[in-house]
């Protein structure tokens, strides 16, 4: 009796057949990506296809007029400036900012778990209430002013944000983008920070690095890959510029996005809106290009 | 080139129960190999930590050479260690990683290229010096990790457990290389392992330790055959020592410890004892076997214990016996022709010298 049932549980347990089991570890992956591909193919790819279409068509036959428009606008060269200058600014203080505040985060400091949280608040806040907190603290009668007045410099308020000063108001637009996805930036460093082991940091130590050293040759190195990721991300974000903007200045100070909003909304011509967009994927891509081979990290470098 | 000494430290973690160390005190001759043995979590990483500046003690003092290191960070300790996961950096080159130590303390460039080719000599990782580390077997990882320590001359030499993620074989082979070779640069060393067999062949003195303590340090055949506690006899050598319950009578104004019907003669120190309990320690290879009862009566020759086989297990070069005396076991090892077998009577003659006497309450010897 036992001995039969020693049998069976024997049988039972030789019984998946082996095609049925290769066939699924084949095809699970695919299986798995599936949800993914559909959602990026309708809501990406799709729309993405749908704009170059339009950016090369006039009145439905095929034409590079849309795109002339768009070169030949006044404004054409002073939106791409702008939105060049601002992502030079802007993602080289978000980075070392990011830097700075996640070592910081993980150099075991007390009370290092509560500016975790104060420095993520932005992530929650969307560019557009980003742009209206700032407005109240850089417009005439804003924070700013009145914190200058009380220091008794200046009674009559600065208009940080008139296009009579371009400068101030393209720093103002500048910190205020910088606050608004530092965050970003240092929650893909500080993950990145958390899985290197903190063997390394100690046997630098051991080895007589000084902080400093420790962080430019331990440290940096092996955070490349995060490093990549969040330049890749924070610049592409960067040349998106559009809500902050919008916000804080308006027309004043004209980046990539906005042209491409003015096209649609104001000028109703979605082509040459699309144009814009593509204008705007193209630099996107041949920066993420660059970022890929400067900080390529080879292979046989991973830990 | 310096001596370590450890006093009075004492260390419990945030969090932590139990202290990590316990008022430890230790003192490591200039260009001694000292291990720290025990068993995992007694605290022995936690007390090269504190060696190497990476915790502080809450207590005591840490001097190397003639300098006081306690509240010191590690780059001002002229140290150098391995570390158990290796901690080679994936990033560098062989060669860079070598050179970390060197290049961070500012040595010429001159300088340092000939003396990361010594230590990769003496590592033999000159052909892999252009290499990184995922190009490399754990092995050779870890002669990396070797040779970054040791190309830094440092006064004091920390491993842990530096040979515990080899394989079998290559910890068998890279435990003689890294003897020959602390032997050759007379660093002071201390050597961290859960390895019984790793201590006794690398160590000139051994320091067991448990729950944070220091139980006893001596050269590695003193701690083996003379444990001064239950726990190091125990902890300390394959199989672990023999430890029977006996307690002390006197016949004859001879102290005796009778164990079950059978019975020992005891050194005359335990004749104040009588009526104690005892723990009477004796190592498997100390103890002869016979298969004939002893001739001239029942307990005529002294120290024949009589008992009876419960286990043979043949080892190759020995047999390993498992013996009953009284209702508790031991372990005899004899020549592998030893005619037994399971349920045949045996007797058994512990070698004087070799017993270790021992109070079962303090589990501490009795000096003899
Ligand atoms: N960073 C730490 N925080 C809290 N407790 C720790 C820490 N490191 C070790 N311990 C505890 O201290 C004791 C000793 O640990 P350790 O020195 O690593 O032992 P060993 O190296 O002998 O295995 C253990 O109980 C361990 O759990
Ligand atoms: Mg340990």
């Amino acid at each position: 009796m036992q001995r039969q049932v020693a049998l069976e549980r024997d049988t039972a347990l030789d019984a998946p057949a082996p095609p049925a089991r290769g066939r699924r570890t084949v095809l699970t992956p695919y299986y798995l990506l599936a949800p993914t591909l559909l959602f990026l193919a309708v809501f990406f790819a799709w729309p993405m296809f749908q704009a170059l279409i339009l950016a090369v068509q006039d009145n439905g036959r095929f034409s590079l007029g849309p795109l002339q428009r768009m070169a030949d606008d006044v404004l054409f060269w002073e939106a791409i400036r702008n939105t060049i200058l601002l992502t030079l600014i802007v993602v080289p203080a978000q980075v070392v900012l990011a830097l700075i505040m996640s070592l910081l985060l993980v150099s075991g400091l007390r009370g290092a778990g509560l500016f975790l949280y104060a420095w993520a608040i932005p992530l929650g806040i969307s560019d557009l209430a980003a742009g209206v907190v700032w407005l109240s603290i850089f417009n005439d009668r804003g924070y700013l002013n009145s914190a200058l007045a009380g220091l008794g410099l200046g009674q009559t308020g600065f208009s940080f944000l008139s296009y009579e000063h371009p400068v101030s108001m393209f720093l103002a637009v500048a910190v205020a983008e910088t606050w608004r996805a530092t965050a970003l930036v240092m929650v893909i460093l500080l993950a990145g920070l958390q899985v290197i082991p903190k063997d390394y940091a100690e046997a630098a130590e051991v080895f007589g690095a000084t902080t400093w050293q420790r962080i430019r040759h331990v440290t940096l190195p092996m955070l490349r890959p995060s490093l990549q990721v969040a330049l890749i991300i924070r610049t592409i974000l960067a040349f998106q510029a559009f809500a902050v903007v919008v916000a804080l200045v308006g027309r004043n100070l004209p980046v990539m996005a906005e042209e491409a909003y003015r096209w649609y909304g104001d000028l109703r011509n979605p082509s040459v809106a699309a144009a814009w967009a593509l204008l705007i994927m193209v630099f996107s891509l041949v920066n993420t290009v660059i970022y890929l081979r400067a900080l390529r990290v080879r292979d046989e470098q991973l830990a | 080139m310096a001596e370590i000494r450890l006093e009075r430290i004492s260390k419990t973690y945030a969090g932590g129960k139990a202290p990590a160390a316990r008022d430890v005190s230790l003192a490591v001759a200039d260009g001694e190999f000292m291990v720290l043995l025990g068993p995992s979590g007694c605290g022995k990483t936690t007390l090269l930590r504190m060696l190497a500046g990476l915790e502080y003690p809450d207590t005591g003092r840490i001097t190397i050479g003639d300098r006081e290191v306690t509240d010191l960070p590690p780059r001002q300790r002229e140290i150098a260690m391995v570390f158990q996961s290796y901690a080679v950096f994936p990033h560098m080159t062989v060669f860079d990683n070598v050179a970390f130590g060197l290049r961070m303390r500012k040595q010429p460039a001159d300088q340092i290229k000939p003396r990361v080719e010594r230590a990769a000599e003496l590592l033999q990782l000159e052909p892999y010096l252009g290499r990184y580390p995922s190009q490399l077997s754990g092995g050779q990882r870890q002669r990396v990790a070797v040779a970054r320590a040791i190309v830094m001359e440092p006064s004091v030499l920390l491993m842990d457990e530096p040979l515990s993620n080899l394989d079998a074989l290559l910890r068998l082979q890279f435990r003689a290389e890294l003897k020959k070779l602390v032997q050759d640069i007379k660093t002071t060393t201390v050597y961290v392992t859960h390895d019984q067999v790793e201590a006794l062949s690398l160590g000139d003195r051994i320091a067991v330790m448990r729950q944070g303590e220091i139980v006893q340090v001596a050269e590695p055949m003193v701690v083996y055959d003379r444990p001064t506690t239950e726990f190091v006899g125990s902890f300390i050598g394959n199989p672990p020592m023999n430890f029977l319950r006996g307690s002390v009578s006197r016949d004859n104004g001879h102290a005796r410890v009778t164990i079950g019907s059978e019975a020992l003669t005891a050194p005359t120190a335990l004749a104040e004892a009588v009526g104690d309990n005892v723990l009477v320690g004796i190592r498997a290879e100390n103890i002869e076997a016979r298969a004939e009862a002893p001739s001239g009566g029942a307990n005529g020759a002294g120290h024949a214990l009589a008992g009876e086989t419960v286990v043979v297990e043949p080892l190759g070069s020995h047999l390993l016996i498992t013996a009953a005396i009284g209702g508790q076991q031991l372990k005899v090892v004899t020549r592998t022709d030893f005619p037994t077998g399971p349920g045949r009577p045996i007797w058994l003659y512990p070698e004087e010298d070799k017993i270790r006497w021992l109070r079962p309450d303090t589990g501490a010897a009795v000096q003899v």
